[in-house]
This record gives structure tokens, C-alpha cells and sequence, in this order.
């Protein structure tokens, strides 16, 4: 305790004084702590711009579009023929190729991503879990646009070599790949419902006697129901918006039809086809692309608060 | 008499159990079903794809011409707009995080934010592209520039790093705040030299997350506009550019045309999942690196 | 290790914290409480507090958990504040100056009283950089200060024998006991004239808790103390005068002396004696 004696040295160090004398400077660390406060909300507020931006920009624009068509023309007309010369902008032909490639990717991604969510939460051992996991969301990782590639030119080949009738492009073959590329997603979401179901309801139906499979299909996935359902409603969400795959695969036949041989345009695909064409600005054409952008924003909205609605309002309180 | 008849129970339990065993085989086979079209999707890009990797491609110019093509100015591209995309989304990122965890007041304000960021991520990727186009390419009028495709990219990618900079910050133990505050510190000297160092880590991989995202996205860039054929180099954020999944869109849109093209494009995306796999493996040692350190 | 478990007082170290020992020179306060409130939200956490603290001195504030003794030290550098929705009335003066005035800058108030927290929670930096950090913060940025102030620091927490050659090295690579003293450290690095110290020893061991202990003896000299603790005998080995706390209000507050061994409260002497809490 010697040393201690250093600081009664009197001459040593005035670490307080010095602090004192540097407190001038401090008016600027004053106006810093004034201004940081202002510069952060500023910041905070883009992402809510950049909503505002969204909604101004296919509102404004989706406005114009129906002065020059009428709205129930386009929610109701079977035929979108925007090039000729009576153009037409009947926005259901795209709708039915949204809705289609949808259903397709979900019939691929929902029975395999719940089946997947099934293993990994009730089956597989610790180990095993975290082997698979990371290799799954490698598959969610990689870029739509290479999945696009895939449909094109290595799926959709296999399937004429089976199926001759079908078209080169066709909806079929990017709606299978989708569904893959949406596999992860359900797979992970439901997963978390369902290890988020305590033991003791597992245990209790274990000790009468019921296999794991019982438990899982009475027990655990109606528990767990609000959040598998709620990873469906995105899943399905995250098809209606995927862009690349569709575009590439199914080419641009603006058929209202349920053949899914055929080639169909979902509204992503269109949005890609007439701003990547030359729709001068001004031109009806250019401005039904915001008419589709908006009705895609809507259906992918709506579907996004109804998946917070139903994790929320039908959560189980354990 | 008895409820229930134990031999009864005894015959029926081989047929449950064997039902276990068999769909869980099933499910097994489901969980490996990804996986296995993962291998076929990488194994087919590589034999497709490999064999038209060399300098000449990755350092070439674009041509028509399968054989002379080269993705030098799409890697630059790509390049480029990693310059935009970082400082603006980390800018951005990091400072909605703190401002939402640590200066707003917990309210309404605070949770509209939130609730507006969670919608932000669910819009699909190319209306972000229509609001790129509108505002930065016409309005503003920097014509289909890095800036502009690096401007939309970072919005489209802001709601992932947020999120990832709240997880880091709010991870930060409170007792450190307080030492800091105890020390009579300001606030912002506080989260400058205590809360920020500390959620570096989680803030980092957040990052680099958000970035594989840009790198990879294709859709906005379609609506912004980019040119099929654009043989100079981009030298800088304000120049016209392209980026390797163009490319590979491109390439693959005329493979019915030209065979050879499927080839480039395969090579192409070998190119980026290559980056995108170097990117992630950064993130991941990263997190393994610093995690649980307090 | 007798004196930890059982309430039996070091007759050396009860003899030279008497403060009766220098009643010669009158002692001046730091701080005076007249009539303190809090309110936590609509909990009254403290109530109608009447407290002065001696210059110079070890205050120990004891009571049963939830009594308020870790809400009146933290109002004592107002970091209380960091809770929302706390309101205050009454006052405390720090030094003649009164420091729950809205116009009263905190950081002030912070940069002269110390603080030391239950838990050690040096910063995710080495140890150097943890010392340097409250001068940094303040405006010192000459290397051959800082070097000088960290020497002095460690010195003054007596751990610098134990780190000098690891400066450079985390602080998380310390035992939890050195942590402790790299945070007492960490509060002289600004030569506060208060220390404020909430449990400092809840998270040690015996023999950390007797080094830090020893270690808040030698501080008395140069440091006002204020410490709260739940541990009795702490307070009795350790410091000058004791305040109990029960259900934010002081029962009572005298010479540590007089606290344990003749009681004016009842309350107290259950308290003391173990009957409750």
C-alpha cells in the first residue's frame, strides 16, 4: 500500500483542474449533443420517406393511367394487348399468371417446407439441426436470378423432354423453381413455431404412449398452427413479388389461361417488359406500368400485414 | 369391463410405429429435397460454366462474339456499386438502429417506424426498381448511372441492416452505458466510443448480409435501365454501368439465340456466387469471431 | 473469514474509522438531502430522505432489497434519470449547490462523483484504454498525461503491480475481483472527490471482497465513500456511518458505532440482529 502514498503528492497530477480547463471546448460537445438527436430522427425518417415515395409515385402516376383507362376496365378486362392499335389493359390475364406461378411454387414449397420444418424442430438430433440449417439458407441465398437461369435452361428441358406439348416458355417450370427457392423460408419460419412449443406439451403426450409422429400432427403443428400459417401467407407473398424467374422462364404471352404449358406473364414480368421496351414517358403504356406496380404493391401488402395479423391475433399463449 | 383392451393396443402400436418410421423417412427425404436440387443447381452451373473461366474472361471486355466476351467491366460494376451501397446503408442503417433503440421515446413514433420497416422488406425488390427509376433516374435526372442503381439498391437493403444494427446495439449490456454515463459522459460520447465499438461485430455482418443482397438483386436494375452491350469500363459512381446478374440476364434471355451464351452466363454466375460465398464466409467469421465476448 | 459470516467486529479497524477519534476538527458535508421524494411511475420509491454525508468518510446505506438504498445513491449522481418516468421533489446539494435543478449540468455533476457498480463492467477495451477513458471523455488527450494519470489510477486502486506489464490486453481477461479494481481505477482516472459505490462486492468472492475492502480504507483518506451494501458486517468493518433504509424511508442514520451496538429503532435492531430481511 506504499505506492498509494503518490497520491498525496500534492504536485502530481490536478487531473480536475485539467479537466476544468479543457471545459471550454465543451460548448462544442454541447452543440454536438444538441444536433445529433435532430441528425438521427432526420435519418430514421428515410425509411419512412422512402414508403412515402412508394405510395406518391404509383399513386401519382396510377391516377394518370386511369384517366386514360377506366379503372373497371383494367380490374375486369381478359385481354392486355397494350401494343396494338386498339390497345387494351386488361390487367387480369397478368393477375391469373401471378396467382398460377404462385400456386405452383406453393404446392412445391409448402408440403416440402413444412415436411422440412417437421424433421428439423421434431426429429433431428441437435447435431443433424445444425448441419442441414445453414445448408438450407445457403438455397435462400443464392440470387433469383441465377434460380431463372436454372428453370430456363436446365428445368424446363427436362420437363419438354417428358411432356413434349410443353412450350419453351412456359409457367410450369419457373413456378417449380420458385417453389425451391421459397422452400427455406417456410421451412425456417415454421421450424421457429414449432420450437417455440414447449416440451412439457410434447412430454405429455409422449409419456401416454404416442409416437413422435402423433405428437407432431396433434400437437405441436396446432400449436404452432398461427405461425406456420403465417410463413405460407409469406411465402406466397415473396412469389407474387419474385420478378427474375418468371420474366425469364415464362416468357412475355399475355394469355389469359390455365394451361400452365403455356407461356403466361405474371405482373412482375410485365413491369420488366415495358420499362426495359421503349414506352416513352407519357404514353399510356408507360403509365400502366405503375397501374400493375401499384396493384402488385397492394397484393403483396395486403399479404404481409394479413401474415403480422395472424402471427399476432392467433398466437397461443403457452 | 375394461376400457381399453391392451392386446387391442398392442397390434395397433406396431402400425403406429411403423407409420413414425416410414414418414420420417419421408421427411428426411423432404429436408434433403432442397438440398439435393441446391448440388444439381451447382454442379450443372460448374460443368456449364468452368470450363470458359480464364483471364481473358475476367478481365475482357463485353463483344457479341461468345468467344471474345469478358465480364471485366460487370465485376467493375458490381465494384462500383459496393461503393455506393456500404456508406450509404451503413450511414443510414446505423443510425435509424440508434436512433429507434436509443434516442426515440418509446411511443407511437417509434413503433410507426418499426412497423414501416417491416413492411419496407416485404415489397418485392422491383418496385423499389419503379421508385429508382422515377426518382433518382428521371426526377433527379442522373440518368442510369452507379449512383442511381447503387441509390435504389441501398433503400431496397435498408430495412436488413436496420434490423441487424438494433440486434447489435440493444445486444450491448446496459452496464456499460452506465459506467460510461457514471464516467460523466454525454450521451453521444457514450454510444460514440462505448455502444458503437461494441455492436461493431453484429453491425459488420448485418453489412455485409445487406450487401450480398445488392450484389445478387437483378429486378431493379432491369426498370432503372441498363444497356445490354455496354463495352467501357465504369471508371467511377457516376458513370453507366452493368453488374454481373445483369449480365447473366442478359445472357441467358439471348441463350436461345446464340447456344455459347448459356455458357458465359453459367461462368458468369459462377464469378458471383464465388464473391458471394467469399462475402458470407467473411460474415460468418466475423460473428464467430466476436461472439459472447461480454 | 470469521468476521464475513458472523456480525464480529474487527476491534482494530472499529477504532480507526471512529470519526469521534478527530471530533476536534468539525466535518464538513458533501452532501446534504432535505426532503427527498421519488416516484417510479407511481411507486414511492424514496420518502421524505433527510441525509447529510461527511467529507472524507465511509458512508455505508443498508436495508433490505427494495428499500431504496441503490435508488438514493443513484439519485446521488442522478443517474436515476436513465430510468423514465422518474419524478423527483425536494433537494440535494452537492457542495452547497443544489444538483437535482433541471439547469444543473449532469455531466458536471458526474465528472466530481465516481461511481462503482454491483456487477464489474470494465469497457470491451484493454486495460489502459479503460482508465484513459474518463480523461479522454473530458479533453485530456496528451499521451504523456494519460500515461502518467493510468499509472497513478491503477496505483490508487493497488492492482498496478498485477497489470503493468498487460496494459495493453483486454480487461476481460482479469478475474472478476481485479475487474472490480480496474473499475475503481477507472473512476480515480478522474479524481472525483465522491465515490459512489452500489454493492461493490455482491459479485466477488471472499478474498476479492477483503481486497476491495481494504482497498475502500486506504481511498477514505483522499475520497468521500458512500457504499451500499446488504451485507452487515461490511458495513460495520468498513465504514464511518450507517444509514438503514426500509421502505424508502431512513429509519435511522449515526455512527456506524452506535447503529450496531445500541440502536435508537427497533426496527433497526430486528434489522441487524437478522430478524428480518
Amino acid at each position: 500500500m506504499a505506492s498509494n502514498s503518490k497520491i498525496d503528492d500534492q504536485d502530481d497530477l490536478k487531473i480536475q483542474e485539467m479537466i476544468a480547463q479543457k471545459k471550454n471546448g465543451r460548448n462544442l460537445s454541447r452543440f454536438t449533443e444538441r444536433i445529433i438527436p435532430v441528425l438521427l430522427f432526420l435519418i430514421a425518417s428515410v425509411s419512412i420517406l422512402t414508403t412515402i415515395g412508394i405510395i406518391y409515385t404509383l399513386l401519382t402516376e396510377t391516377i394518370e393511367f386511369f384517366k386514360r383507362v377506366p379503372i373497371a376496365d383494367f380490374f375486369t378486362g381478359t385481354i392486355l394487348k397494350p401494343l396494338s392499335q386498339n390497345p387494351e389493359f386488361g390487367v387480369l390475364p397478368l393477375i391469373n399468371g401471378t396467382i398460377i406461378s404462385s400456386v405452383i411454387a406453393m404446392l412445391v414449397a409448402g408440403p416440402i417446407g413444412i415436411m422440412t420444418a417437421v424433421y428439423l424442430s421434431e426429429y433431428a438430433s441437435d447435431r443433424i439441426r445444425r448441419t442441414l440449417k445453414p445448408l438450407l439458407e445457403i438455397l435462400a441465398g443464392i440470387p433469383t436470378i441465377v434460380y431463372g437461369f436454372f428453370a430456363f435452361t436446365f428445368v424446363t428441358p427436362i420437363i419438354r423432354e417428358i411432356f413434349p406439348t410443353v412450350e419453351a416458355t412456359n409457367i410450369l417450370s419457373p413456378g417449380l423453381v420458385m417453389g425451391v427457392m421459397i422452400i427455406p423460408m417456410i421451412a425456417s419460419l415454421s421450424e421457429d413455431a414449432m420450437t417455440s412449443v414447449p416440451n412439457s406439451m410434447r412430454e405429455g403426450a409422449l409419456a401416454l404412449g404416442a409416437t413422435k409422429l402423433e405428437v407432431a400432427f396433434r400437437v405441436v403443428i396446432p400449436a404452432a398452427l398461427s405461425g406456420i400459417i403465417a410463413s405460407f401467407v409469406l411465402g406466397v407473398s415473396r412469389a407474387i413479388g419474385e420478378t427474375m424467374i418468371v420474366t425469364i422462364a415464362s416468357g412475355s404471352s399475355k394469355n389469359f389461361t390455365f394451361d400452365i404449358t403455356q407461356s403466361m406473364q405474371t405482373m412482375t414480368a410485365y413491369i420488366v417488359e415495358v420499362s426495359g421496351g421503349e414506352a416513352p414517358a407519357g404514353s399510356t403504356i408507360y403509365y400502366s406500368l405503375y397501374a400493375v406496380a401499384f396493384t402488385l404493391f397492394i397484393f403483396t401488402l395486403l399479404m404481409n400485414l394479413l401474415a403480422r395479423y395472424v402471427s399476432r391475433k392467433f398466437r397461443e399463449e403457452y | 369391463m375394461k376400457y381399453v383392451d391392451a392386446a387391442q393396443v398392442q397390434k395397433k402400436m406396431n402400425g403406429r410405429i411403423l407409420k413414425n418410421n416410414i414418414l420420417k423417412t419421408l421427411f428426411l427425404a423432404a429436408t434433403l429435397f432442397g438440398l439435393v436440387i441446391l448440388a444439381i443447381l451447382i454442379i450443372r452451373v460448374l460443368l456449364q460454366g468452368a470450363s470458359w473461366i480464364n483471364l481473358d474472361f475476367l478481365t475482357g471486355k463485353l463483344s457479341t462474339s461468345a468467344d471474345r466476351a469478358g465480364i471485366m467491366g460487370a465485376i467493375l460494376g458490381t465494384f462500383w456499386l459496393m461503393v455506393v451501397v456500404i456508406p450509404v446503408t451503413l450511414f443510414l442503417g446505423v443510425g435509424t438502429a440508434i436512433y429507434l433503440e436509443l434516442y426515440a421515446r418509446k411511443g407511437k413514433f417509434q413503433s410507426f417506424v418499426q412497423t414501416n420497416i417491416a413492411n419496407l422488406a416485404g415489397v418485392p425488390s422491383i418496385v423499389y426498381g419503379i421508385l429508382g427509376m422515377t426518382l433518382f433516374v428521371r426526377a433527379l435526372d442522373f440518368g442510369n448511372i452507379v449512383l442511381a442503381g447503387g441509390l435504389t439498391m441501398s433503400l431496397l437493403v435498408l430495412p436488413i441492416i436496420i434490423v441487424a444494427a438494433q440486434e447489435a446495439v440493444r445486444a450491448v449490456p446496459q452496464d456499460l452505458s452506465a459506467a460510461s454515463y457514471g464516467m460523466g459522459a454525454t450521451k453521444w460520447q457514450t454510444v460514440k466510443n462505448i455502444i458503437l465499438p461494441a455492436a461493431l461485430p453484429g453491425i459488420l455482418t448485418g453489412s455485409i448480409l445487406s450487401l450480398s443482397r445488392a450484389i445478387g438483386e437483378t429486378a431493379p436494375l432491369v426498370v432503372i435501365g441498363i444497356p445490354a452491350l455496354l463495352i467501357p469500363f465504369p471508371g467511377g459512381i457516376m458513370d453507366k454501368f452493368t453488374v454481373l446478374p445483369m449480365q447473366i440476364y442478359y445472357w441467358t434471355l439471348d441463350s436461345s439465340l446464340v447456344a455459347e451464351y448459356a455458357n458465359l452466363a453459367a461462368a458468369t454466375i459462377i464469378v458471383l456466387l464465388v464473391l458471394l460465398f467469399l462475402l458470407n464466409a467473411t460474415a460468418i467469421i466475423i460473428r464467430n469471431k466476436f461472439q459472447k465476448r461480454y | 473469514m470469521s468476521t464475513l459470516t458472523k456480525p464480529k467486529f474487527d476491534e482494530e479497524l472499529t477504532i480507526s474509522n471512529d470519526p469521534r477519534n478527530n471530533k476536534d476538527t468539525p466535518k464538513t458535508t458533501v452532501y446534504d438531502t432535505k426532503d427527498l421524494n421519488l416516484w417510479y411511475g407511481d411507486t414511492h420509491a424514496l420518502k421524505d430522505i433527510n441525509l447529510s454525508i461527511y467529507e472524507k468518510e465511509v458512508t455505508a446505506i443498508i436495508g433490505p432489497s427494495g428499500c431504496g438504498k441503490s435508488t438514493y445513491l443513484k439519485t446521488l449522481n442522478r443517474m436515476v434519470e436513465l430510468v423514465p418516468s422518474v419524478r423527483t421533489s425536494g433537494m440535494i446539494t452537492y457542495k452547497g449547490k443544489s444538483i437535482l435543478d433541471k439547469s444543473f449540468k449532469v455531466e458536471d455533476l458526474r465528472t466530481k462523483v465516481g461511481m462503482v457498480f454491483q456487477k464489474p463492467n470494465p469497457f470491451p477495451k484493454s486495460i489502459y484504454d479503460n482508465i484513459a477513458y474518463g480523461p479522454k471523455i473530458h479533453g485530456i488527450r496528451n499521451k504523456k498525461t494519460l500515461d502518467e494519470i493510468v499509472e497513478k489510477s491503477l496505483r490508487g486502486a493497488s492492482i498496478w503491480d498485477e497489470v503493468k506489464d498487460r496494459l495493453k490486453e483486454n480487461a476481460y481477461g482479469l478475474s472478476g475481483g481485479q475487474q472490480q479494481r480496474i473499475c475503481i481505477a477507472r473512476c480515480l482516472a478522474i479524481e472525483p472527490d465522491v465515490i459512489l459505490m452500489d454493492e461493490p462486492t455482491s459479485a466477488l468472492d471472499p478474498k476479492s471482497t477483503l481486497r476491495v475492502e481494504e482497498l475502500i480504507h486506504e481511498l477514505k483518506k483522499e475520497y468521500s465513500i458512500i457504499i451500499v451494501t446488504h451485507n452487515m458486517q461490511q458495513a460495520a468493518r468498513i465504514s464511518d456511518r450507517t444509514a438503514f433504509f426500509l421502505n424508502g424511508e431512513v429509519i435511522e442514520f449515526d455512527e456506524t458505532d452506535k447503529i450496531f451496538t445500541t440502536p435508537t429503532d427497533s426496527r433497526t435492531e430486528d434489522y441487524i440482529s437478522g430478524r428480518f430481511g
